[in-house]
């Protein structure tokens, strides 16, 4: 029942704050100057057919009503035409979205695994050379780009030992699999194509890497504050004065407190590794939906920067939510004092 | 009370601001003690003072000035680092040794300018709304922080840069919407629990203004925290500034914005890996350098909110 209160109570803020982020990127978008039925009729349109336009794009109306047709409008999908390529962009969202979607679930695994790893491992020699050989990593991963490591990598990796190919999602020539999901590696899977799962498998890692080194500092250090933290506690000695096994100690009593931070930071850091994606597509000329979006802002295509943005901010919010849950249950008092409206 | 009142005049004025001189200069003692005895603190603060000096006084320190801006000199193009060009050239011969220091101008700028675009209506609406919590004024004003904290900031920041031209000063603009709610949220924390304390509720009994508890009694308390904060951001706004010039939002060619020496050399990797890859370091030493400076500047005021 708490647990049902607490979702309830954070989907409700969350809408909240979907709504403001929708007026955000509304106004955003008529703040340009220049006429969107203009741009989207063309410079050589005659005026009858920019001004039916405007009517049908509802742009005679005042800016408040704009907002409720452009809402209705974007709640179900629907965000109109490229102003460039006059193509449908839900479409083309549709098609982008699933690579970048693989490519953040790749860097996701690798900082969560690498990130508490790394953090239990210098918690554990807290003190000793590992501690402040991982410190050193953990502070050039959080202040390094990662378009800067995407560079590295591309330079060692793809270059220089040769391991790891440069360019995309697939080798040229190597087919697609089949569209079930979208993501390459898990459709070859499915169609069991282990060739195409290998090629495509050998280049998400480089791109991966490089979105998740951030990060995967940042939670090693706060997954080794966090262990450090509890490990001068009280109840700690209590168990190895019981007898507990070192072991036990280690990886039931002390780790899962210690994930709480690990764990929100965690979820914020892999919805914004959708966004940051961008910078590591570029290099990589990873087709996905930053960069859709970059060439979108380069070339001010309002329809596509609007969806582009929402889209990310959606999954955004989202993955708060999740984190919140997760956190709730590794935590029972968070759960107990937001049921309660504390 | 009594007594100090009567002791006050005995010591005289001038006596009385010696003292509190000398407990300044003690403090100060203390603190630089303190900072100084971790050595990463100091290089840090090392760090950033080379790379301000190297940036004010870049026309003077680099060996080819005139190459910051749009030169050719087609001779002695793509070059590997050497003695007469430590960091190589670009394609059309310009030393990066010397674009590099003049990009430490545009980091800079960009950092000093958002942060003071910032920090002070960011202050101001965190102390408001601390100072009023509970109330609707504390609602309104922490609910649309709270919507500016859940958009992921570089993606908002991106989107603004994009409505406008591309250049230097709108992607400071556009950083600085999507900053401002950091020091909102830290200043409102900080006011929450110092509106409790008795050094508040005692002006407030002695009657004296809102402007008053806010400015000189709250603000004061709060200034540790927001400039270890500051000199953090310095570090991240650079960054995000680099990543806005690297997608081709912020600085523009030919001006030598790290972010886009990085981009523009990225089209040459691997074989002039050089052109790419010394911005892209420059890019990691200053924002290691304002980190480490941020770093010991916490452990020094033990502010653990930031």
């Amino acid at each position: 029942m708490q647990t049902v209160l607490f979702i309830v109570r954070r989907a409700a803020h969350s809408i909240v704050v979907l709504l403001g982020l929708s007026i955000v990127i509304f106004v955003i978008s008529r703040i340009l100057p220049g006429d969107p039925a203009r741009i989207a009729a063309g410079a050589r349109a005659p005026d009858w057919v920019v001004n039916n336009l405007r009517e049908q794009m509802h742009l005679n109306d005042p800016l408040p009503v704009q907002y409720v047709y452009w809402l209705r409008d974007a709640v179900q999908g629907n965000f109109g035409l490229s102003l460039v390529t006059r193509r449908n962009v839900a479409q083309d969202i549709a098609e982008f979205f699933p690579a970048t979607f693989e490519l953040a679930l790749y860097a996701g695994v690798i900082m969560a695994v690498l990130g508490i790893s790394l953090g239990a491992i210098a918690a554990r020699h807290k003190d000793s050379w590992i501690d402040n050989v991982m410190r050193v990593i953990s502070y050039l991963g959080v202040v390094t780009p990662s378009f800067v490591w995407a560079i590295i990598f591309l330079l060692i990796f793809g270059f220089t030992l040769g391991w790891l190919p440069t360019l995309g999602r697939l080798t040229e020539g190597v087919p697609a699999p089949p569209r079930i999901t979208g993501l390459y590696t898990v459709d070859a899977l499915l169609t069991g194509r282990m060739d195409v799962f290998w090629d495509a498998l050998k280049h998400i890692i480089s791109p991966a890497l490089a979105l998740a080194m951030g990060s995967m500092a940042q939670q090693a250090r706060i997954t080794r504050a966090a262990m450090a933290d509890n490990l001068a506690k009280d109840y700690i000695a209590a168990m190895r004065a019981l007898g507990v096994p070192e072991r036990v100690v280690m990886n039931k009593f002390l780790l899962k407190p210690s994930l709480i931070p690990t764990v929100s930071i965690l979820g914020l850091d892999f919805a914004a590794t959708m966004s940051n994606a961008f910078l590591v597509e570029l290099i990589f000329n990873w087709p996905g939906i930053s960069r859709y979006g970059i060439n979108a802002m380069l070339r001010k295509d309002l329809n596509a920067i609007a969806a582009v943005i929402l889209v990310l901010g959606v999954v955004f919010i989202v993955a708060n939510i999740l984190v919140d849950m997760a956190v709730a249950a590794l935590d029972p008092r968070i759960r107990l004092s937001a049921a309660r409206g504390v | 009370m009594s007594q100090r009142s009567t002791a006050m005049p005995s010591l005289g004025r001038e006596a009385w601001r010696e003292m509190e001189r000398n407990s300044r200069r003690e403090n100060w003692g203390r603190a630089w003690y303190k900072f100084s005895h971790n050595p990463l603190s100091v290089i840090g603060l090392a760090t950033v003072l080379l790379i301000v000096l190297l940036a004010i006084f870049a026309p003077f320190v680099t060996p080819y000035p005139e190459h910051a801006g749009p030169f050719t000199d087609f001779a002695n193009a793509k070059q590997p680092p050497s003695l007469a060009h430590l960091f190589g050239t670009d394609v059309v011969g310009r030393d990066v040794f010397t674009r590099t220091i003049f990009g430490f101008r545009f980091s800079l700028s960009m950092g000093l300018v958002v942060l003071s675009l910032v920090v002070p209506p960011g202050v101001l609406l965190g102390l408001v709304a601390g100072y009023y919590h509970g109330t609707w004024l504390d609602t309104v004003i922490m609910r649309i922080t709270d919507i500016f904290l859940a958009v992921p900031p570089l993606i908002l920041a991106l989107a603004i840069a994009s409505v406008l031209k591309p250049n230097l000063f709108n992607s400071m603009l556009a950083v600085s919407l999507m900053w401002w709610p950091w020091y909102t949220r830290l200043v409102y924390g900080l006011t929450t629990q110092m509106r409790n304390e008795y050094f508040t509720t005692s002006a407030e009994i002695m009657g004296a203004s809102r402007w008053h508890i806010l400015f000189r009694e709250i603000l004061p308390n709060c200034v540790s925290p927001i400039f270890t904060k500051m000199s953090l951001d310095m570090g991240w706004v650079i960054l995000i500034g680099a990543s806005l010039s690297f997608v081709g939002l912020g600085v523009q060619p030919p001006k030598p914005g790290l972010g886009t020496m990085v981009a523009n050399g990225a089209r040459y990797l691997p074989d002039l890996w050089w052109i790419a890859l010394f911005p892209a370091l420059a890019i990691v030493v200053i924002v290691l350098g304002f980190n480490l400076l941020g770093d010991g500047l916490r452990d020094l005021f033990a502010a653990e909110e930031i």
